[in-house]
């Protein structure tokens, strides 16, 4: 037994405090929308300083990486074993709780600000939460994302698969509440889609993946016998076993059962992750609340994917001994996906949805890196995107929310044209062209807004994205797979490009609206959150900054690196060697990344767009642009392949229910009639009114009769409950 | 042990049944009190002859019937006192004039 | 056969008085003989070597249970009606059901079997059951005296003037 610091055995705790606040929530103080808030924020900063006290106790002991913490309790006995459920403390988690507490905990507070009265609705029909200013569902939302951090923080302490699995569920239902949030706002255009459509997207694109990953769960315990992560890769024996026994599949023939499993749980990250050709639900998804945006859809949930392969990697590695390993597929399904995801961020207007893009093509990145072997290097992405990616939703939040209360403002105050029109014009308050020159209006969330968006597009030295970032493609060249690393390359090229298009049509140049114009800079609760996490965007980075990089590798320190290797060599088959520096792949993806900003400065920044001027990508593109703008018609596609049969399935079935079923249902109902008109004189006079009568008479008697032993006297009643047991009593000898 | 535990659990039996008796039939409260208190002893009988002829070792079997005891002790109080209660309202504790339980 | 004689002689004699109790017209007899009873099956007790329970019969049940019956009888002799008479109109069927009763059980209790264990007495049983008492079971001992004071505060409650 090795000596563990004794914040461990809190370690269960952690997910705690944020059930407890959902459930009181829910059932106490739901009325009251400010003292629910105030639950939910206590609530998660008990769990932040929980996490982070686990995560330092960890760091403070990096020879820990040698001896895993595990605690569990036995859950469920199945013949001679039992279920264990317990909570596991290794490098990987304790990463992840230092990132998972600080985001939650910051995204709590921003949204106690960012959840004011929405727009959509009408404050005549919710007026007393339009005196408040609150959303008229603000407590439920406290509720919702409370019920998120514990889904998340569980996940993440989980020391096996089926308790990951479980809270992995958790965080898809909330997922499904907080997209759907506002699921009765609803949009003039009718084939833009709808909160409520989108929950629903999210959840049946997810659920494919899942499925999958279930299956994966299945065989894994029906060969291992546990899904304890420890237990698993403590046995090497059984992993090289299972990457020898091998399987006949249909069509795609022998397979080991180590990559038939390690690519069913990948498919569970495809999905939660967002990854081709399951990522059509994220961008959508972007019509939640702009903290869930955040919440569940950039930082935390869609790396829940991620991490899920980090902790199965030495699964995946020992699968990838043959040529057609599991990890080829992935790094395939990453880089692809990275590269992807980046085209179409270039085309989009909704400030939310280039996000949403970025997020896709990061995640990707992340994968691409686990593909490739570069284990560590996607650790550190992963920590490094969730705080620069929630600072970039957050700070569009507050751009969407400054718009809109300018929006409003022009309304109020506003030169009576609507009264003339009778109806109020749509409004559109994340499209980018409606922006402009915002950076002198809101200064705080233009600037950490700036850092988060250099952090994105890997600005040299400086920003956390860089190191990252670097890693991976340092990674990818030192390896020799040269095709990851342009893909990735040109990933990030593309990367820097939309960053920069998005941030000079928002903050510079001149408003291209009025709503722009008298946009407002947001409330404390919201830019505290955005500089907080600029802080780490930044600078989180430094502490990951490889050895063998000139100059700064003696300046910065390369703790995180160095912890996250030795955790990797505790586990088997991982190789974690630290890649070489090269000065190639080194200056070429610098100079991708600072041309991409300057391309978007020339195009965006140097003669900034006038009101109603189009993109200028739409001249010089073309069709490509639509294309892209149209993000491959990928919904189009699944649409006709996936909805549509669905859906003419049921209206077959509908045409076979009116032509065949109703029928003969009404043919029968005709015959009844018939029937029944020529039975009704005799049957109804002799046989329906003597029944009747019938039963009134003997209720009657009955009555009369059952009367006399309710008497109201309690020694009549014992003593027929005296004859009554004496009754059962002869039963005894008869039997 | 000359005694067979039949003869006692005859005799508890019908301890039993003459306190049911009493129960089922007197009018007057206290005697229908008197009949429950028989219908105790005969129970607490069967107890003590029960662990004197099976469990001779293991004295639960008293301990039980010290607890009925206390029960007995505790009805007995509580009877009573209702019997008082009810003279005061009914001005009578004849059984068969109270037939509250009929609506 | 002394013991049998024994046994015989008290259980007649206690039957006996608990006929008393419940026939007797007079319930100033009845309280009586049921004393007799109570002193009846005391002396059963004694005969099972329950000498500890024998000697709290005495002092409980005679003691203060019959005693407080008999305060009853006291304190409501002057409303008793002499106008009905001692059993209500379905006595026939209460005699009846409770014979039935009686030779059902009993027949039941003869045919049945029992793992008789012959072992004497352990010497020390009072000091046992009082173990037991703080031992084992002292959680129902405990809420039996809790019981006991809420029946007293009941009976304060009940027959306190209003």
């Amino acid at each position: 037994m090795h000596d563990y610091p004794f914040v461990f055995n809190l370690t269960w705790l952690i997910p705690l405090p944020t059930a407890l606040a959902f459930f009181a929530i829910i059932f106490f103080t739901n009325p009251k929308k400010r003292l629910s808030s105030n639950v939910a924020i206590g609530a998660v900063i008990i769990a932040w300083i929980l996490s982070w006290a686990v995560a330092f106790a960890f760091f403070l002991k990096p020879e820990l990486t040698e001896h895993p913490f595990d605690l569990h309790v036995p859950w469920l006995p199945m013949g001679e074993i039992a279920f264990h459920m317990g909570v596991a403390v290794d490098a990987v988690t304790a990463g992840m709780l230092f990132m998972v507490g600080f985001v939650l905990t910051m995204i709590f507070i921003y949204s106690s600000g960012y959840m004011t009265f929405p727009g959509h609705l009408d404050p005549k029909q919710y007026p007393e939460a339009a005196k408040e200013g609150l959303d008229p569902r603000y407590s439920r939302f406290f509720a919702y994302i409370s019920l998120f951090a514990t889904g998340m923080l569980g996940l993440v302490v989980a020391d096996n698969l089926l308790m990951l699995f479980i809270f992995w569920e958790i965080m898809g239902l909330c997922s499904y509440l907080l997209i759907g949030f506002w699921f009765d706002k609803s949009y003039p255009d009718p084939n833009q889609i709808t909160p409520k459509q989108a929950g629903l997207k999210a959840f049946l694109t997810t659920r494919v993946g899942d499925v999958l990953f279930m299956m994966g769960l299945i065989f894994l315990f029906i060969h291992a016998g546990t899904l304890n992560f420890q237990a698993i890769f403590a046995n090497v024996e059984f992993m090289e076993e299972l990457a020898a026994a091998t399987v006949t599949l249909p069509v795609f023939g022998a397979v080991s059962w180590a990559v038939l499993i390690s690519i069913l749980i990948f498919w569970g990250a495809i999905g939660k992750s967002a990854q081709f050709p399951l990522h059509v639900w994220l961008p959508d998804a972007m019509e939640g609340p702009t903290p869930v945006s955040a919440l569940i859809h950039a930082a935390t949930m869609v790396s829940a994917g991620v991490y899920l392969i980090v902790r199965m990697a030495p699964l995946f590695a020992a699968s990838s001994h043959g040529v057609n390993g599991a990890m080829t597929f992935v790094a395939f399904i990453g880089a692809f996906t990275a590269l992807f995801a980046a085209t179409i961020g270039v085309a989009q207007k909704d400030i939310k949805k280039v996000l949403a893009y970025s997020t896709i093509s990061q995640l990707g990145y992340m994968f691409a890196a686990l593909g490739i072997g570069a284990w560590v290097a996607a650790i550190i992405h992963l920590l490094v995107h969730a705080f620069f990616k929630a600072l970039l939703f957050l700070g569009s939040g507050s751009v969407i929310h400054g718009v809109e209360h300018g929006h409003h403002h022009v309304h109020e105050h506003g030169h009576g044209h609507d009264d003339e029109h009778g109806h109020e014009e749509y409004f559109d308050p994340q499209d980018m062209f409606n922006m402009g020159g915002l950076l002198k209006r809101m200064p705080i969330t233009g600037w950490t807004f700036i850092a988060g968006a250099l952090s994105l597009s890997a600005f040299p030295f400086i920003t956390a994205g860089f190191w990252s970032k670097d890693e991976i493609l340092a990674h990818a060249w030192d390896g020799g797979h040269m095709a990851v690393y342009w893909t990735l390359a040109i990933g990030a090229f593309l990367t820097a490009f939309y960053t920069f298009r998005q941030v000079f049509l928002t903050f510079f140049g001149k408003p291209r609206t009025e709503a722009a114009e008298h946009a407002p800079e947001s409330v404390r609760a919201m830019t505290w959150p955005l500089i907080g996490l600029a802080f780490f965007a930044i600078f989180g980075g430094f502490v990951a900054v490889p050895k063998s990089f000139p100059v700064f590798g003696k300046i910065f320190s390369d703790f995180m690196i160095k912890l996250m290797e030795m955790q990797g060599e505790f586990y088997p088959f991982l190789h974690v060697a630290p890649a070489e520096f090269h000065w190639t792949p080194a200056i070429i993806s610098m100079t991708l990344a600072l041309s991409g900003i300057v391309v978007a400065w020339l195009v965006y920044g140097w003669k900034p767009l006038e009101a109603g001027q189009p993109d200028p990508l739409k001249r010089w593109l073309g069709p490509v642009y639509t294309v892209l703008e149209k993000k491959y018609y990928f919904d189009e596609f699944y649409h006709l392949i996936a909805v549509r049969p669905t859906l003419w399935l049921a209206s077959f079935f509908a045409r076979f229910d009116r032509g065949v079923i109703d029928r003969i249902v009404n043919w029968v109902g005709a015959f009844g009639r018939w029937l029944a008109a020529t039975l009704r004189k005799w049957f109804d006079e002799y046989v329906i009114d003597g029944a009747v009568n019938g039963v009134g008479l003997v209720t009657t008697w009955t009555g009369a009769v059952v009367r006399l032993i309710q008497t109201g006297q309690a020694q009549t009643y014992l003593l027929i409950l005296l004859l009554s047991v004496a009754v059962l009593l002869l039963l005894i000898p008869l039997r | 042990m000359t005694v067979p535990l039949s003869w006692y659990l005859i005799f508890a039996t019908a301890l039993f049944s003459i306190g049911f008796f009493g129960v089922l039939a007197r009018r007057n409260a206290i005697a229908v009190l008197m009949g429950v208190e028989l219908m105790l002893n005969a129970v607490n009988v069967n107890l003590v002859a029960f662990w004197r002829y099976l469990t001779p070792t293991d004295l639960s079997g008293q301990i039980f019937v010290v607890f009925v005891f206390a029960v007995a002790a505790a009805e007995a109080a509580v009877g009573l006192a209702l019997m008082i209660s009810i003279y005061r309202t009914r001005k009578s504790i004849n059984v068969d004039e109270l037939n509250e339980l009929k609506l | 056969m002394v013991g049998q004689a024994l046994f015989i002689l008290t259980a007649g004699i206690t039957l006996l008085m608990a006929l008393g109790v419940v026939l007797a017209r007079n319930l100033f007899h009845a309280a009586l003989f049921l004393v007799g009873a109570f002193f009846g099956i005391a002396v059963l007790f004694i005969l099972l070597e329950a000498e500890f329970l024998g000697a709290a019969q005495i002092i409980i049940y005679i003691g203060a249970i019959a005693t407080l019956i008999v305060f009853a009888i006291m304190l409501s002799r002057h409303v008793m009606g002499k106008e009905a008479g001692a059993y209500n109109r379905n006595w026939y069927f209460a005699l009846a059901g409770v014979v039935f009763f009686f030779l059902l059980l009993g027949w039941l209790l003869i045919k049945m079997p029992f793992n008789l264990v012959t072992a004497e007495v352990p010497a020390d049983a009072i000091a046992q059951i009082g173990q037991g008492f703080v031992g084992h079971y002292v959680v129902p001992f405990e809420v039996a005296s809790v019981l006991l004071l809420v029946a007293l505060i009941g009976a304060i409650m009940l027959a306190r003037e209003r």
